[in-house]
């Protein structure tokens, strides 16, 4: 249970973390049409994801602890798809106000 | 105390004293301070029904204002709601028993578990004071704009109290979910657990991805009440439903939180009173764990005549049919249990009886309402309030007395009159269908919910409503005096009264401060009845 | 008499009566701590809901709310949380490896960052106020009225994470105290551990909130 990860690896993860930081500025400046805030949200999602494996430490721990962590993110997935799946679909009758 | 120096002593005796009791980290004991306090406010609950079913029984707002009744009717949900029935299961009969079952000392986390009771207290105290500043009328569901643009500053309060008492329900679920992966006894395999455990479980997932998101939501009604902060303010161009949709993606999961417990209680009771190994063990286990999932997916069908798009309707209504299965394949494994059972009729067996009755009606009609077409006619009449309270007052509360009945001897030490316990499983039964079968009627009549007026010709079935509400008040008062009196009475409960399996029953009535003398190791299924009474027939 | 039971007088200090050994107790605390960090999610994902919809519904208002934040103090306060949760994760392995000393400067390091990231966050509120900024009866009547809810949403999404830090710093300071008392090593960490989770938690929120907020439309 008691991993040690090296100093070495958590220096990497700090160093791409900050070059991922970065990278998002970077790309905000180059408009990329709707593709800007995706590609801001996966770069987010890539920084998260090193937190998550590394500074938390989720690599080394049981899958009971990977599946919790992810429970999160599925969830919010079902919140956010259902509700927006709602408001996107309110035009479709093409009848205004419905 | 005549006790000699080593021999453990029961929970209720060891240690001694208030403060031992206000600071206690002792699950059974967090649990009677949490029975005593949802009791307290069950009663605060039922009084201000009392007072709609009153006012209701003539057609004229003649008792209350309109303004005092939608405060009676807001406070009745509130109070029901947040503060009696999510708490009610879980909090009492699933912390006595979680660690028990598991085989455990205790929870993961006894001083979080205490800490929830406190939130708890606290929670309830503010949305009280709320009710003493002036009442809250946005209804339980606290719809935007009624608690932000049009409300009294009273709904920041309540909201807040409800909030808090949300995080002490995030708390208990948090701590059964960590016992029941990390703390089960050594050969308790997931497919071993008693079924009560399973329930847990899923109650525990649900308050645990459901509750933080209501509590967020009214975190932004109280900054749009208090601080102008106009996330539900059309003026500004915030979306009303948008508040629906959050409020209820926690609340038709938080339904279940209210149920899957009570089902629970039931399959522990159902296997007891028929002395049999639970028909289809493995489908009751999955179908709790179907409910808490899918039970996510289908919260827009309270939504069905707001401005949610048809389209979206369409798919919660078909995913509303299919939630309703997995609580159709416990209700058929129930009665599979129970049909050639050796059925002993004791007072659980009544309370089983009448849970199984009322749920079936509960969840047939909620697929009434669930069929999209059909609720544009039904929707906020009387029809919704019937359908709710066969599930959450035939179901749950059903299903909380009979757990109370059936564990009552372990709790306390204690024994019942039967036949009281009998009469008043009765009571409560006749007087509840008297109560809540003819608003089914009044309301597919066309009466609304939520007005203290309504046409004449619907006074007979409301006349008939308020009568049952008084018989049903006799018995649940009947149940909670004998219930009381027998705390006055000598301990006379022997350690397993009813001849159950179950890891709590190898244990004195009540139990001592650590539950097990010796550490348990499980080595049978849960409900061997079979093999128990092969052994005693050996004998 | 069970094997468990017998040992009362070998057990580690720290391990608590309900629990078999310290192994249990590590991973029971380390899964609620995982569990409350669901809890965590679903609570600001709420927040998350409220932006979705919104900045879907009105681009126009966040594009000109996102131009009126600071993008520089922004991605300061990034590296800032960047370097706090390094820190965070060396204070962690210190008390794994049972190194008293790096475990509290590293803590304390950890806290400077913290207090740092709320200063700024402090500059940046004051100057939301002096522009009119703040939703509300004060909001610059010039502005669009949907901007309102870019800002509602700016506030407590930042004003909750920022809640969020102070809390952390408690906790940081409480465990700064059991490091100074030499309490933590390689067979009880679990305070620094589910501190340590707490924290990059609180990370990881802004690490979306960053673009998420002041990165809208840079390139305009
Ligand atoms: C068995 C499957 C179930 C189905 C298909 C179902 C369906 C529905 C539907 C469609 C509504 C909305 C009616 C309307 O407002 O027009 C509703 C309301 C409601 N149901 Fe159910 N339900 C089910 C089970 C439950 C359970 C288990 C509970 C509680 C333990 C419950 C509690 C409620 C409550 C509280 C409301 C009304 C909320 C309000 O508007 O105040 N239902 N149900
Ligand atoms: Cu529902």
């Amino acid at each position: 249970m008691s991993h040690v990860s090296s100093k070495g690896l958590y220096y990497t993860i700090f160093i791409s973390l900050i070059i991922l930081t970065g990278v998002t500025v970077a790309i905000a400046r180059v408009d990329l049409g709707a593709w800007n805030t995706p590609i801001a949200l996966a770069v987010a999602a890539v920084k998260a994801t090193l937190v998550i494996l590394f500074f938390m430490g989720v690599r080394n721990n049981t899958p009971l602890t990977k599946v919790v962590a992810a429970s999160g993110f599925l969830w919010l997935i079902i919140l956010f798809g259902i509700t927006m799946g709602d408001y996107l679909t309110r035009s479709w009758l093409g009848i205004p106000g419905r | 105390m005549n006790h000699a120096v080593n021999e453990p002593r029961s929970y209720l005796d060891a240690p001694y004293g208030v403060a031992s009791w206000l600071l206690t980290k002792d699950h059974k004991r967090i649990a009677l301070l949490y029975l005593i306090s949802i009791t307290v406010f069950f009663l605060i609950g039922a009084l201000f029904a009392a007072g709609i079913r009153a006012e209701l029984m003539t057609p004229e707002g003649d008792l209350f204002t309109a303004d005092m009744y939608n405060k009676l009717f807001t406070l009745h949900g509130v109070v029901m709601v947040f503060f009696f029935l999510i708490p009610s299961i879980p909090a009492t009969l699933g912390n006595f028993l979680v660690p028990i079952m598991c085989g455990a000392k205790d929870l993961a986390f006894p001083k979080i578990n205490l800490l929830s009771w406190y939130l708890y207290l606290i929670g309830a105290t503010l949305t009280l004071g709320a009710v003493f500043m002036g009442g809250v009328d946005t209804g339980w569901t606290f719809y935007t704009p009624y608690s932000s643009m049009a409300s009294n500053t009273n709904v920041t309060l309540a909201a807040v109290g409800v909030f808090i008492a949300g995080f002490s329900s995030i708390l208990t679920g948090f701590n059964f979910v960590v016992t029941i992966h990390r703390m089960r006894a050594p050969g308790l395999t997931w497919f071993r657990m008693p079924l009560f455990l399973w329930a847990m479980y899923a109650t525990s997932l649900v308050m645990i991805l459901g509750t933080p998101v209501v509590a967020i939501t009214l975190l932004m009604v109280g900054a749009e009440a208090a601080l102008g902060f106009g996330i539900f303010d059309p003026r500004v161009g915030g979306d009303p439903v948008l508040f629906q949709h959050l409020f209820w993606f926690y609340s038709h999961p938080a339904v279940y939180i209210m149920i899957l417990p009570g089902m629970g209680v039931i399959s522990e009771l159902v296997a007891a009173v028929s002395r049999k190994q639970i028909f289809g063990y493995s489908f009751v286990a999955y179908s709790s764990l179907a409910i808490a999932i899918i039970g996510f997916l289908v919260w827009g069908h309270h939504m069905f005549v707001s401005s949610q798009s048809i389209y979206a309707g369409l798919v919660f209504s078909i995913i509303t049919m299919i939630v309703a299965v997995p609580s159709a394949v416990k209700t058929f494994n129930w009665t599979a249990t129970l049909y050639r059972g050796s059925i002993t009729w004791e007072s659980p067996t009544y309370w089983v009886i009448g849970f199984i009755g009322l749920f079936l009606v509960g969840g047939l009609t909620g697929l009434f309402l669930g069929a999209m077409g059909l609720d544009v006619h039904l929707h906020d009449t009387y029809f919704v309030v019937a359908h709710f309270h066969y599930i959450m007052v035939g179901g749950g509360v059903m299903a909380f007395l009979g757990g109370v009945h059936f564990w009552w001897p372990k709790m306390t030490g204690r024994t019942y009159p039967e036949t009281l316990g009998k009469i008043s499983a009765v009571l409560v039964f006749v007087g509840f269908n008297l109560t809540f079968l003819p608003q089914f009627v009044v309301g597919y009549l066309g009466m609304p919910r939520r007005y203290h007026a309504y046409p004449e010709e619907f006074q007979i079935l409301n006349v008939v409503s308020t009568g049952g509400a008084s018989v049903l008040g006799i018995g649940y008062l009947l149940i909670i005096g004998y219930l009381v009196a027998s705390m006055f009475k000598p301990r006379n409960a022997t350690a397993n009264p009813w001849g159950a399996t179950g890891l709590e029953w190898d244990i004195p009535s009540p139990p001592t401060t650590f539950n097990f003398e010796i550490d348990p190791v499980v080595t049978e299924d849960a409900y061997n009845y079979a093999g128990r009474a092969q052994k005693t027939g050996d004998n | 008499m069970h094997p468990a039971h017998e040992n009362h007088g070998g057990h580690h200090p720290m391990l608590q009566h309900h629990f078999f050994n310290m192994g249990q107790q590590l991973e029971a605390s380390i899964l609620g701590m995982w569990v409350f960090l669901v809890t965590e999610v679903m609570f600001f994902g709420g927040l998350f809901m409220a932006y979705l919809l919104y900045r879907t519904l009105y681009p126009a208002a966040w594009l000109a709310g996102s131009h009126e934040l600071n993008e520089v103090l922004g991605g300061l306060n990034t590296v800032v949380l960047i370097c706090s949760s390094l820190t965070m994760a060396l204070a962690v392995r210190a008390a794994q490896v049972g190194a008293r000393m790096a475990q509290i400067v590293n803590i304390i390091l950890t806290m400077g960052f913290g207090t740092t990231f709320l200063v700024v966050k402090y500059y940046e509120y004051a100057a939301k106020f002096e522009h009119h900024l703040v939703p509300g009866a004060h909001f610059d009547p010039t502005r669009e009225p949907a901007q309102q809810l870019y800002f509602s949403l700016y506030f407590m999404m930042t004003g909750i994470h920022a809640l969020h830090m102070v809390v952390g710093l408690g906790i940081m300071a409480w465990i700064l105290y059991g490091a100074w008392k030499g309490h933590f090593n390689a067979e009880y960490f679990a305070p620094v551990e589910i501190a340590g989770l707490y924290w990059h938690f609180v990370d990881i929120v802004w690490i979306f909130l960053f673009p998420l907020l002041y990165l809208i439309g840079k390139h305009q």
